[in-house]
């Protein structure tokens, strides 16, 4: 299965990004990732959702080796990624939010995105890609302020900053616009259209309204599994996903 | 960075040179030369704990085996300079292959502790019981509880018979510091060093952002026990015989002490605090009313409580309230309202 996974992902390597073969994560008993075959083209915006606990987090860490997978295989621009750790991952060109907030919360946004350009960049070009990136996502007014004296939507918007700043071709977000205002996940939406032109994002989202405003095909989750794959309207209007993740939400 | 070599280092001197002038006066060169000495032990942790966010209760390991190394190698050199060499490098490669273990293993802090805490006793236990005559190194017994007296102290290179010692070698500790301080502000203010205290800060975020974690902090660790070496080796001339004391626990734990009350996450505060706590300690040593540990720890718990920052930055915010332009920080934007939850997991 695995196996036959794989040659499919070889054959269609010059698309194919990032893919999942098989990828299962069990904590004990909990099958928290059930079995995933997961395909991402270049250039390619995918939103992952589905009920609390559905997974999606845990899918993510194990692509970004945050997680070690019980069982199955990663592949991203034709390398093998499996069990690959953080940093290798992103020494790839991956940029990574995750769920909960990751910031050096006693540095500035300056050092903090400076930080991220200057692993793929050299000191000058650090400096100016983090002058160009504070600019860009209008963070300007608090490019000296330290993280943790920041609103909770001015440290999201640093966190996309730093995932920005290093100009990944993949870029993983795990609910970027939880807990924003409405005009912080519009701005919000216009920064990851942009990322779209030169990188495959995947984002986790459970805001509906978000997903529709960057309209695209959209996974969904359910107990560790993907149970349907399809364009945003088609996956709305589907019974099942009402059933199990709309319906308890509304 | 343009500032550091136009401002800093020169402000670094001068304020350096006059205490090197000014201090002889109050204080003898000889407690004067183990101030300077203990100061450096305490800059080593302040650099990897303050700075790198490592958490060693074992700096005293690098320390003694500094001292060691240069006790052993000088006994079978003769001249100073090569075992001098040899106790910065020993400790240093010690350390790596401790930290790699450690960091490469992604231990949590509490293991981090226990190890480097572990690591010291055993090293303290097995010197201790080198008494024997099979226990030699080259020309040198290790001795044991006694320790190795009778090396070779600190010579003008290739000259063995020029000893360095007395008021000289009290400037030739204060000028070491000195370059060691100004090596590690430089570090601190690279690439190497801003991601070291972006470690500190948020380890996994790092690690997100592609910087292998576990490789700088074997770098920093093996960094400060290069710097606790050498100040090892320095105790050992200072003292001229080196025992098995040097890697108690007693001594790893003060050193611990004086960073929390120079202030931890400032390059000045562990030496301050090195050479506050340790003057204090000699001066109560010359009477015996009060008893000595007690003090220290009482002190210790004071400063946890009413000054849990430390002295050096109590002082600096002190000095911005009176003299320092009040500096406010704007709040841009209004604290916005979290529409929703951050969500679980
Ligand atoms: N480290 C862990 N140890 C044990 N169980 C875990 C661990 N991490 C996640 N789980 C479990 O795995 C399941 C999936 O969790 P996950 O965080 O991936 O869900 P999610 O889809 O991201 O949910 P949410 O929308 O709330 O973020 C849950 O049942 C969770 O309790
Ligand atoms: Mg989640």
């Amino acid at each position: 299965m695995a196996c036959v996974a794989f040659a499919a992902g070889v054959s269609g390597m010059a698309e194919t990004v990032l893919e999942t073969a098989g990828l299962t994560m069990r904590f004990g008993g909990v099958v928290a990732s059930d079995n995933v075959d997961f395909k991402l083209k270049a250039g390619e915006l995918r939103c992952l959702i589905g009920p609390n606990g559905a997974g999606k987090s845990t899918f993510f860490k194990c692509i970004t080796g945050l997680l070690t997978p019980t069982s199955g295989q990663v592949f991203m621009r034709g390398y093998e990624t499996t069990g690959w750790n953080p940093h290798q991952v992103a020494g790839l060109g991956v940029g990574i939010k995750t769920q909960v907030p990751n910031l050096m919360d006693g540095l500035d946004v300056f050092e903090n995105i400076w930080m991220a350009a200057r692993r793929f960049l050299s000191m000058p070009d650090a400096m100016r890609k983090a002058s160009e990136v504070i600019e860009r996502l209008a963070l300007g007014p608090i490019a000296r302020t330290e993280l943790g004296r920041l609103a909770h939507g001015e440290r999201q918007r640093v966190e996309l900053g730093l995932v920005v700043a290093a100009d990944p071709w993949l870029v993983l977000l795990d609910e970027p616009a939880a807990g924003m205002s409405a005009d912080d996940v519009e701005r919000m939406s216009t920064i990851i259209r942009e990322m779209t032109r030169t990188a495959a994002v995947v984002i986790v989202e459970h805001d509906m309204q978000f997903i529709r405003s960057i309209a695209s095909t959209v996974t969904v989750f359910h107990q560790g599994a993907v149970l349907m794959e399809d364009h945003v309207d088609r996956v709305m209007a589907d019974p099942t996903v009402r059933n199990v993740y709309l319906g308890k939400k509304a | 960075m343009a500032t550091f070599w136009t401002k800093e280092v020169p402000a670094t001197i001068l304020v350096a040179a006059l205490l090197i002038w000014i201090m002889p006066m109050i204080v003898g060169t000889f407690t004067l030369t183990v101030l300077v000495i203990y100061g450096m032990l305490g800059f080593s942790l302040g650099l990897i704990w303050g700075f790198g966010g490592i958490l060693c209760f074992g700096q005293a390991a690098f320390f003694g085996l500094g001292a060691y190394t240069y006790a052993i190698a000088a006994i079978n050199i003769g001249d100073s300079t090569i075992p001098m060499l040899l106790a910065i490098l020993v400790p240093a490669a010690f350390a790596a292959l401790l930290g790699a273990m450690m960091f490469y293993g992604r231990l949590t802090d509490v293991y981090l502790g226990v190890i480097t805490l572990v690591v010291t006793l055993i090293l303290f236990k097995f010197i201790s019981s080198t008494a024997g005559p099979e226990y030699v190194i080259g020309k040198a017994r290790l001795g044991g509880f006694n320790g190795i007296p009778g090396f070779q102290t600190l010579n003008v290179p290739g000259r063995p018979n020029d000893y360095i010692y007395g008021d000289p070698y009290f400037y030739f500790c204060a000028i070491l510091l000195i370059i060691v301080y100004l090596l590690v502000s430089w570090l601190l203010k690279s690439s190497f060093g801003r991601v070291a205290i972006g470690i500190r800060e948020n380890e996994v975020r790092v690690a997100l952002m592609g910087y292998d974690v576990s490789a700088r902090k074997t770098v920093l660790f093996s960094i400060g026990a290069a710097i606790a070496g050498l100040a090892g080796a320095l105790f050992a001339n200072w003292g001229e015989i080196v025992t098995p004391n040097l890697f108690s626990l007693g001594q790893s734990a003060e050193i611990i002490i004086w960073c929390i009350v120079g202030g931890l996450g400032t390059r000045i505060g562990p030496i301050v605090g090195a050479a506050g706590l340790a003057y204090l300690k000699f001066l109560l040593g010359q009477q015996s009313m009060i008893d000595n540990t007690l003090l220290t720890g009482i002190i210790l718990v004071l400063f946890v409580l009413f000054l849990p920052k430390g002295l050096v930055p109590a002082i600096g915010s002190l000095w911005k309230v009176s003299f320092g332009r009040r500096r406010r920080f704007p709040r841009h934007g209004v604290r916005r309202l979290r529409g929703r939850s951050v969500g679980h997991g």
